[in-house]
């Protein structure tokens, strides 16, 4: 019997522990002419999630939002993953910080 | 213009304010002229060197270099900080002046100035190497609105100076007796401020995904964007909604670094007693 509870314990740790910190397939976001397409992502509430961000312009530009406590720099003609931590459900903006005239953007976590 | 000049003067002030900050806490110690300007110097060299490879950079560590490299850097000047407050513990602001001339001093002197010259190495490399990433890119897309956006950078430049100098001599118009208080209370929340930030780009890395909910939020009373909110947020490491992991290490670095403080103080006062 203890044997079995104790094999149970375990495979449920070992599960708990195999699931990928970014289950859902990333979101992918395009910078180009300094605007980002799409500008609103949506992303699902409670969980992690992932954006990948292809810069398409010549120059690097910095994804930057204090709300989602990023800051990461995506080089000319590069791409870079941006992981968001699990969000309470609400509107979370962000920008390019280099052109933040023009790349402006929005997270939406529902 | 004016979107370079706020970029640039953000960037400035937060590395400025450090240089301040560092400057006050070594007042009187020699040559800290030269380790300060060596840290500048080697932290502009950086940013230069950390923006031509950022696309390499960016690709270590499936993809998470940059968060792995902003980490260890902010750990790094962790650890210097928190190196350089216990080292004033044991010796003293009266002890490091009046130590001036004996050798064996000036070397430990000389370590903490060079612990000190990292800090302003790693805070010039961080804010620099986006400064300069994002000049560049006004420099290639040339046009006639290059020049007013340099013009707007070297602006930005002097006004982040200026902010630096004031806390600087700020700092300066504490009387003595105090301001060795006042610099490791500064330092040893600078350090803290930092490990938290340590956190967030570990987390963003995929790493230490632990406690990652929001405690709580201030963001309706003070915006981390906004200017006071940045200036905070490098000062004593501000955050509108920190996760529990922030608040961790937050707490314990100040934790530790008053603790180690207080072990060789104490130390240092027995070894005097039994001297005397």
């Amino acid at each position: 019997m203890r044997p079995f509870v104790s094999l149970i314990v375990f495979l449920a740790a070992a599960a708990a522990l195999a699931v990928p910190a970014w289950a859902d397939e990333p979101v992918v976001v395009h910078l180009k002419g300094h605007k980002f397409y799409p500008s609103t992502i949506k992303v699902k509430a409670n969980r992690p999630s992932m954006i990948t961000l292809y810069n398409d312009d010549d120059t690097a530009d910095e994804f930057d939002s204090s709300s989602l406590k990023v800051e990461k720099v995506v080089p000319g003609h590069a791409k870079g993953n941006i992981r968001l931590r699990a969000l309470a459900p609400g509107k979370y903006p962000f920008m390019g910080e280099y052109h933040a005239a023009t790349a402006q953007g929005v997270v939406i976590a529902e | 213009m004016i979107s370079s000049l706020i970029i640039v003067f953000r960037e400035v002030i937060e590395a400025g304010l450090i240089v301040g900050i560092v400057l006050a806490a070594t007042a009187g110690v020699p040559q800290r002229g030269r380790f300060v300007a060596l840290g500048v110097a080697a932290g502009v060299v950086g940013a230069c060197l950390v923006a031509a490879f950022a696309g390499e950079l960016a690709n270590l560590f499936e993809g998470s270099g940059q968060e792995f490299f902003n980490a260890s850097i902010l750990l790094l000047a962790v650890a210097m900080l928190t190196w350089h407050n216990v080292w004033m513990a044991s010796h003293g602001r009266q002890m490091a002046l009046e130590l001036k001339a004996a050798g064996h001093q000036v070397k430990t002197g000389e370590r903490t100035l060079t612990a000190l010259a990292v800090v302003v190495g790693v805070a010039v490399l961080r804010e620099g190497s986006e400064v300069v990433l994002f000049l560049y890119g006004i420099a290639a897309q040339g046009g006639t609105s290059a020049t007013g956006m340099v013009a707007g950078g070297a602006l930005g430049l002097a006004g982040g100076a200026a902010v630096s100098a004031l806390m600087y001599f700020g700092l300066l118009s504490i009387p003595a007796g105090k301001l060795f208080q006042v610099t490791s209370g500064l330092i040893t929340l600078l350090a803290a401020g930092m490990a938290a930030q340590a956190v967030i780009f570990l987390q963003n890395g995929g790493w230490l995904l632990y406690f990652t909910g929001t405690v709580w939020d201030t963001s309706w009373l003070l915006k981390e964007d906004s200017i006071a909110g940045r200036l905070l947020h490098t000062l004593v490491g501000y955050s509108e909604a920190p996760n529990g992991a922030q608040l961790i290490a937050y707490g314990a670095t100040v934790l530790t670094i008053v603790a180690l403080m207080r072990l060789v103080n104490q130390r240092h006062q027995a070894a005097r007693v039994r001297h005397a």
